[in-house]
């Protein structure tokens, strides 16, 4: 397996991909945070923050409506939510009653609940974006730049790095399963679920005893590659003008948003 | 495709900046105590060791057993990593784990990721330790019984923390999030604790060093002090609010929390007389101990069966 079946990079070179990571990450935080900070039911802000992704995305040569596109993910989630249409006091629109439980649908609360799941959407599409115009070796190059401990950092690189040789081995034991479960067309095949459960378990033991062991040869070759527990790259990551240009692009649309979510 | 993301990870927008980032600032200061844990017993080789323990946890999410009607379940790994690693070691697996699904797959958001690492990462971990320390120098049985109880747990304590953010973030409300949650992840659970059992006994039979060798305490007794007061607060206070609910709403904007809600100023005390011995509250919380009790029993059959057979 490749690490392009996981990897949402889109390789480019625009100015979005030519940014400093550790200052994308920031923006990106700095632009979720903007959405959660703003009130309910600001269209014209939720409208205008979506707008910058959609430039931003145009900007990244990923076309304008690729964030648009990805952004589902967030979706599921969305049930947990639903509860606000009840929660938020206000103007009475409906009436339920599911046993004792009295469920009154709100004026404000059908605010609540589209302003909650415009601030999800436009926030996941604002990672969708930086996770598109950066590799993710330099997304955690740039966490170790933001002063996460280097224990944490490198644990992360190591799940990146290896988690496709584990793929890799899911597969094959999928495979293994499938190939061993033969059933009749319309008929189920294996035993009970209790069985099925034991079997995907013995799987996920397996797994760990090969993971387990292998870690043991990594690092055997690690030592033998010279590491001293420091982990080397070639990118340097240097706030340049144009990042400090951007840096204060973003941070004055941010609180320009602000400002007009609450006229 | 390969990921299925659980139902758990916490999107950008449903919480509040302040529930947030009282979640983030737990989670740094959780985890700055578990890397100053690892930092002093760890050597070299265990830098390796985790990150590949992390993969593993993420990997063996993909394995799914078909449930029924065409829905299957997977791991979500806290307990499985707690048993395996160690609470502190555990800790920092779970929390790359679910920093991964984050900035890669976005399963969760980036402002949210506190109150993910926190739920799905920390307390699960905390808890499952907790019980399964209890258990250490016991017979396999009770073992894989209590890693049973263990993972049911895990995932129950953080569905709770879920459901208790979002309510806290003024976007939910308590008496239908809380059931709805909790009810979901009970099923969920039994799934994880069928597979973590599983997966115990495998490695138990196989590779019995690296569980028992020498049986290496990793943590004092004070794991079992907040492994067994999480299973209470799981236990009690989970039926307590979903049955009475306001108690939990007046200690909330007591605390600050939960400004948006607050269109009636709240009553000391108001319909009901005693908040905490009602009929009603009372009578859930010993539905929700015989439902620890019999999930006990299940699992405890289960470590059986699964040890009985070669």
């Amino acid at each position: 397996m490749h690490d392009n079946v996981f990897d949402r990079y889109r390789p480019g070179d625009s100015i979005l991909h030519r940014l400093d990571p550790p200052l994308k990450v920031v923006v990106t935080v700095a632009f979720i945070i903007s959405n959660v900070l703003l009130p309910d039911a600001a269209w014209l802000a939720f409208g205008l923050s979506w707008l910058l992704i959609l430039a931003s995305s145009q900007m990244a040569g990923l076309g304008i409506g690729y964030t648009t596109r990805r952004s589902v993910v967030a979706l599921p989630f969305a049930l947990a939510a639903i509860t606000a249409i009840f929660s938020v006091p206000g103007n009475a629109l409906a009436d339920w009653h599911i046993g004792a439980t009295p469920l009154t649908v709100t004026d404000a609360g059908l605010l609540r609940f589209a302003s909650i799941m415009l601030r999800a959407w436009l926030s996941v599409q604002g990672a969708i974006l930086l996770v598109a115009t950066t590799r993710f070796p330099d997304l955690i190059h740039a966490l170790e730049h933001l002063r996460l401990p280097k224990l944490l950092v490198t644990i992360i690189a190591f799940l990146y790095r290896y988690l496709f040789v584990l793929t890799d081995e899911v597969l094959r034991m999928l495979r293994a399963r499938m190939a061993r479960s033969a059933a009749m067309p319309g008929q189920q095949s294996g035993g009970s679920l209790l069985w099925r459960a034991k079997v995907t378990g013995n799987m996920v033991g397996q797994l760990f005893l090969r993971s387990y062991e292998r870690s043991d040869r990594i690092y055997n070759a690690m030592l033998a590659r010279g590491y001293t527990g420091q982990i080397r790259t070639l990118n340097p990551h240097v706030m340049k003008g144009r990042d400090w240009l951007f840096a204060t692009l973003a941070a004055a649309a941010f609180t320009l948003l602000q400002i007009i979510g609450r006229m | 495709m390969l990921y299925t993301p659980a139902p758990m990870h916490i999107p950008d927008g449903f919480l509040s900046m302040l529930v947030s980032a009282v979640c983030w600032a737990l989670t740094v200061i959780i985890l700055a105590v578990a890397l100053s844990q690892a930092n002093k017993t760890f050597n070299e080789r265990q830098i390796p060791l985790m990150g590949v323990m992390a993969a593993f946890i993420f990997a063996a999410q993909m394995i799914n057993f078909p449930v029924a009607g065409g829905t299957s379940g997977h791991l979500l790994g806290g307990a499985l990593a707690a048993i395996l690693l160690g609470p502190w070691a555990g800790m920092l697996v779970m929390m790359a784990v679910i920093a991964v699904q984050g900035l890669l797959f976005q399963d969760g958001g980036l402002l949210a990721m506190g109150a993910n690492i926190l739920n799905m990462g920390l307390l699960a971990v905390t808890v499952a330790y907790g019980l399964y320390r209890t258990v250490l120098n016991r017979p396999r049985g009770l073992k894989l019984a209590v890693a049973g109880i263990a993972a049911w747990l895990s995932v129950m304590t953080g569905a709770l923390a879920t459901a208790l953010q979002i309510w806290l973030s003024g976007n939910a409300k308590l008496e239908i999030i809380l059931p709805a949650m909790l009810g979901i992840h009970a099923l969920i659970g039994l799934g994880e604790a069928l597979i973590t059992v599983a997966a115990l006994a495998f490695i138990f039979k196989t590779r019995p060093d690296l569980l028992e060798g020498g049986e290496t305490v990793r943590g004092g007794r004070g794991w079992i002090v907040t492994g067994l007061l999480i299973t209470l607060a799981v236990v009690l206070l989970a039926p307590l609010a979903s049955a009475n609910p306001d108690g939990l709403e007046h200690v909330a904007i007591n605390m600050g929390f939960h400004t948006t809600g607050q269109a009636a100023p709240y009553e000391f005390l108001p319909d009901y007389t005693i908040p905490f011995l009602g009929a009603t509250p009372l009578s859930t919380i010993l539905a929700g101990a015989l439902g620890v009790l019999m999930v006990l029993a299940l699992a405890f059959l289960i470590g059986r069966l699964v040890l009985k057979k070669p």
